[in-house]
């Protein structure tokens, strides 16, 4: 099934009826994702375009035995929205929200801590375009036009950018298993590892692309991990090698911040763990078939 | 978002810290005022930008009279101050802070920051505070005490006795550190600060322990739940352009290159600058329009964008997801129209609507370039601008 979204998976909508919600709502339905549900606090029992509103996550996960959620509330709620998803027992959830508090982002991995880790909901993003399995399911924000069905994934922060990679691969006929937007936040959800260890153990994933940007330990984190436990090829671009270093206050920043933050550092760690570097941001289509075609040899 | 000194330690003193008596002034006469209210015969006179390392530029300054403290304030008011910290063009001098001196036994290093990699507060402390912390932080990282807060719980009192005694404090100061330390956590938590730094943090020699510096930046999205905040930006100390897109919920960084850019997301943003570079160019700016760009949105995009005056060729490079490409390609349009781009124009459209949107371009019968990808959007605006360059020196 590719990884954590497939065709069959009953996904509700919370904030559905927003203006956000409703456009991306409507549009994930169209591309065939089994929309069962949403929540607005207040307007529970309305059916909104053809989709039943429930009050709370736990009374729409009750009605429509949900398994997913994706959070469209704006920025002053979300944190709650996505503990309350939590809470009500879904397996994953997608915020799409930009401009979450950082402290509230802490409180929300806090309060999923509670959880055993099998039974801890998965979280992707917030900030993120979502997540995509062509020709199956859409919970995000993507056009799914621009991606072909296939078996490389895709994981990357910045949602834009990973259009462009999945376009660029489709113009050479690869397609994708399944593409993960974790989000452009300081705190996100799942990590890059945690996404490559789905990829990695999914038998309808060949190799796996990862889109990184400048700031944050991640990228590198995953590119240790990958070093010692990927046995796909991995495939990575790290965008902000032109980027000035930024202006800053005080040292803390300095003090804290570890070998491997820079664009520079991150190609450095990665290719030193093995892992084909892209280039340009023009070479995501190339470089994705050279090593496929490298793979098609080998076997 | 940064504020000054004198507003962190204000905030700072309210939750008990420490801080030397002290004043605002806006010129000479009312640095001298401040410092007869203050009284003594010893004051330091600092500059007020969003910066640090002032002391080494200049703005900052010890004077014993009236009247080196009125030449202090004369010397630093209304110049721009260039720090390492602040880039070459500087920030401007509007306000000083007169403040008491201390005699400093010691100095002491505490920062507070988000630690990404935890994804927790973080406290740092050394006992060897000044201006060379970062070259100590390098060296000896093992000299630098770090504490992770639990959300949940907050800081607590042991965390803070841990820190005091990793620091050698003395057992007459280790209440008055825990104090101050879980002040500053407090201030850090309910203000829902980014940032927060006292370096130094001094032991004076009559035993006291007194923020003497300050710095203090929060998490622009939290603003909305803090008021008093909000109220203490400074736009005088922010890029002119970034404050002007700032207003407009455009996310802009100034660079010093010619080629301006409207991209949607940072991702695609910073690797289209990459992409510039690579062509031979020099991006003018970084911008993310973000998602649910309006043509009013997209038209402000340009007049951000063609404030800066070096501008010889804007690129619009959008991946439309949230967005829509006939939107963006009517506010290209409005922005042609009304705002008025005399310089070339390279526009790269994919995604949502794609086809409306070259339509639209196409039909308008205004001149622009249109690139089908990332790749020669980059080669068609490098050759734009030498073009345009070439022309404007003819």
């Amino acid at each position: 099934m590719a990884v954590l979204l497939n065709r069959r998976t009953r996904v509700i909508v919370q904030g559905l009826t927003g203006k956000i919600g409703s456009f991306h709502a409507d549009d994930m339905k169209r591309y065939g994702t089994n929309v069962v549900g949403g929540v607005t606090p207040g307007k529970g029992g309305q059916v909104h375009q053809g989709i039943p509103v429930f009050n709370t996550v736990r009374g729409a996960v009750r009605e429509t035995g949900a398994e997913a959620s994706i959070v469209f509330v704006p920025p002053p709620f979300a944190a709650d929205s996505i503990m309350e998803a939590a809470e009500a027992g879904l397996k994953l959830c997608v915020c799409i929200t930009d401009g979450i508090p950082s402290q509230d982002m802490m409180r929300v991995k806090r309060y999923m801590r509670r959880f055993r880790y099998e039974d801890r909901m998965r979280l992707v993003g917030p900030n993120c375009a979502g997540v995509i399995t062509p020709g199956q399911a859409l919970m995000g924000i993507m056009p799914g036009n621009i991606y072909l069905p296939g078996r490389v994934g895709i994981v990357g922060r910045s949602g834009t950018l990973g259009y462009e990679a999945a376009s660029q691969m489709k113009a050479l006929g690869i397609g994708v298993s399944t593409s993960v937007g974790i989000g452009g936040d300081p705190i996100n959800g799942s990590s890059f590892k945690d996404i490559l260890k789905l990829f990695e153990d999914d038998p309808e994933t060949d190799a796996v692309v990862m889109i990184g940007e400048i700031g944050g330990p991640q990228e590198a984190e995953a590119a240790e991990w990958a070093r010692h436990n990927m046995r796909k090829p991995l495939i990575a671009y790290i965008a902000g090698l032109s980027a000035p270093k930024g202006k800053r206050m005080g040292h803390a920043g300095a003090i804290i911040s570890a070998f491997g933050e820079s664009a520079q550092e991150k190609v450095e760690i990665l290719r030193e763990a093995g892992v084909t570097i892209v280039p340009t941001p023009a070479a995501f289509g190339p470089t994705v078939a050279g090593v496929l075609e490298q793979q098609k040899k080998a076997a | 978002m940064d504020i000054h000194e004198y507003q962190a330690k204000e905030l700072l003193a309210r939750y008990s810290v420490q801080i030397p008596r002290g004043g605002l002034a806006y010129s000479p006469e009312q640095a001298t005022y401040r410092a007869s209210e203050i009284g003594g015969g010893k004051w330091v006179v600092k500059a007020q930008i969003h910066s640090g390392a002032r002391g080494k530029a200049g703005g900052i300054r010890i004077c014993t009279t009236d009247n080196e403290v009125s030449e202090a304030a004369e010397s630093m008011l209304g110049r721009k101050l260039v720090t390492h910290q602040t880039g070459p063009k500087g920030k401007l001098v509007s306000r000083l802070y007169v403040e008491e001196t201390v005699d400093i036994r010691q100095e002491l290093y505490l920062g507070i920051v988000l630690d990404r990699k935890s994804e927790r507060v973080m406290i740092v402390a050394s006992a060897s505070g000044g201006m060379e912390i970062e070259e100590i932080a390098e060296k000896q990282p093992d000299s630098i005490i770090r504490a992770i807060v639990d959300p949940g719980a907050g800081m607590q009192q042991f965390q803070a006795r841990e820190i005091a005694f990793g620091l050698g404090l003395d057992n007459s100061l280790i209440g008055k550190a825990v104090d101050t330390l879980l002040g500053c956590y407090r201030v850090f938590r309910d203000f829902d600060a980014s940032m927060l730094e006292i370096n130094p943090l001094v032991i004076t020699k009559d035993s006291n322990l007194i923020a003497l510096d300050a710095k203090m930046s929060f998490d622009e999205n939290a603003l909305f739940r803090r008021a008093e905040i909000s109220e203490l930006r400074d736009k005088s100390q922010e890029d002119p352009r970034e404050t002007f897109a700032s207003d407009r919920g455009l996310s802009y960084v100034g660079l010093e290159g010619n080629i301006g850019c409207i991209i949607n997301g940072a991702g695609l943003a910073m690797a289209t600058m990459d992409m510039i570079k690579i062509a031979g160019g020099e991006p003018a700016n970084f911008l993310d329009i973000g998602g649910g760009a309006s043509p009013e949105r997209v038209a402000k995009a340009f007049r951000a964008v063609l404030a800066d005056k070096n501008i010889e060729t804007i690129l619009v490079n959008i991946f439309a997801g949230i967005n829509r490409c006939d939107w963006v390609a009517e506010g290209v349009i409005k922005a042609i129209r009304e705002v008025g781009v005399n310089v070339p124009l390279v526009v790269r459209l994919a995604g949502t609507n794609v086809e409306e949107g070259r339509r639209i371009l196409a039909e308008s019968g205004e001149k622009v370039i249109i690139a089908d990808t990332l790749a020669e959007a980059a080669e068609k605006s490098v050759e734009a601008m030498r073009a345009f360059s070439k022309s404007k020196k003819n």
